[in-house]
């Protein structure tokens, strides 16, 4: 009996705290847009998220017309046989090295670097390695792989879940023991030549578009 | 079970080469050009790298939240990242419609388990195989981004073209890992 009587008591100050402020609490997301009256029907995390599809839809679409997302290609390339996988990602580097690097110059773009952390960088590189053979797939290019209908990414899919939450389990013991060997924080080229960002820029896509040119001549696809 | 399933795939393989199955669709160089400037497109709209694995954290925390959440909070990786819908979920559920039509407009839908190059190395017998390897493929790649911080596009594309180390570091070891594992499964 004591529980059924509480529960009201207890329920009732919270049920009429939002009553109070209810035109702001349930549509919180797009409270302000609503009050300003502002012409965009999305709030900023509407948008956020419209604009993760679209760009996710286009992604996905270029995955599956460049073969990245068939399992004879992916392997193929492991199998040093078959180099679309390299050509994709080193075009796709070359262009948006040279693309956002201006587009940075001009400060419309911000930079976004993840540390440089060595034992983790390689051990948990490897590791991805072998993941990545094993299942065939990358994390992005086995969504493209179910797209086209390989129902096996399915299996890649529920893995990975499964292997983040393992992950996480192991986040602080890894954060402790390995991100500090070799933890160099946010390094990139530009450290060791800051005053020449343009040069370093270039020479390095130059450089990118050298193996491009080696490769095309050198494999059969 | 699981010997049961490896041994008669273990005794029948046979030698299979990547390039007598189909080709991509686009030249290799357009697609990487493409997907370069869509890299522009989503530092700029979203001021976001293009990137996949951090979803499948997302979604692990969200289940994690849902069936064990007082264990799920406290553990590290996901009080630094909480776990929600956020940008990269909603762009690798993106990813799988755009490849539907993709493979749709390109007469390319496959709708089966087993892909037919490891059909013809391991048999068409070896479905319940195939689901454990790339299960435990999966398993192993989610480990191995989040510890070395990507995955194939957050550093192997979005990390490299900004010319982080690390992220160069991290991009050749996903390819050292990957040929000697590939190599062993399918060259030997």
């Amino acid at each position: 009996m004591s529980t059924t009587t509480e529960k009201p008591n207890d329920t009732a100050p919270n049920d009429t705290a939002p009553n109070d402020t209810a035109p702001n609490d349930i549509t919180a997301p797009h409270a302000k847009n609503d009050q300003d009256k502002q012409p965009k029907p999305l709030s900023a995390a509407g948008r956020s998220l419209a604009l993760g599809v679209l760009f996710g839809i286009v992604f996905g679409f270029l995955l599956q017309k460049g073969g990245v997302a068939k399992f004879h290609i992916l392997i193929g390339q492991l199998l040093l046989e078959d180099f679309t996988v390299v050509k994709v990602m080193l075009s796709a580097v070359v262009v948006g090295m040279l693309g956002i690097h201006t587009l940075h110059r001009a400060e419309m773009v911000e930079f976004h670097i993840k540390p440089t952390r060595l034992a983790s960088n390689v051990i948990g590189g490897l590791l991805f390695g072998c993941g990545f053979a094993l299942s065939a797939y990358c994390p992005g290019t086995g969504a493209a792989a179910l797209g086209q209908g390989n129902f096996d990414a399915i299996a890649m899919m529920v893995g990975m879940v499964a292997g983040s939450y393992v992950f996480a389990e192991a986040s602080s013991w890894i954060s402790r023991n390995l991100d500090p060997i070799g933890d160099k924080g946010k390094l990139t080229l530009f450290d060791f030549f800051p005053q020449n960002r343009t040069a370093v820029t270039l020479g390095s896509a130059s450089l990118l578009v050298v193996v491009l040119i080696v490769l095309e001549f050198t494999t059969t696809r | 079970m699981i010997l049961q399933t490896l041994s008669p795939a273990l005794t029948s393989l046979a030698e299979v080469n990547p390039l007598e199955y189909s080709g991509p669709a686009w030249s290799p160089y357009l697609v990487g050009a493409l997907i370069g400037v869509l890299s522009m497109l989503t530092f700029y709209f979203s001021n976001k790298p293009l990137g996949a694995s951090t979803a499948y954290a997302r979604a692990a925390g969200m289940l994690g939240n849902l069936t064990a959440p007082h264990h799920t909070q406290r553990l590290k990786y996901f009080q630094d990242n909480p776990p929600k819908i956020g940008w990269e979920f909603m762009l690798v559920l993106g990813v799988v419609i755009g490849a539907f039509v993709a493979a749709w407009s390109g007469n390319e839908w496959t709708g089966r388990l087993l892909p037919l190059m490891w059909q013809d190395r391991f048999g068409a017998d070896s479905g319940l195989l195939r689901v454990l390897v790339a299960f435990c493929g999966g398993g192993l790649m989610a480990f191995g981004a989040r510890m070395a911080g990507g995955c194939t596009s957050g550093h192997g594309i979005s990390g490299t073209l900004q010319l982080a180390i690390g992220s160069w570091i991290a991009a050749i070891c996903f390819f050292i890992g990957g040929i000697v594992t590939a190599m062993l499964m399918y060259a030997v």
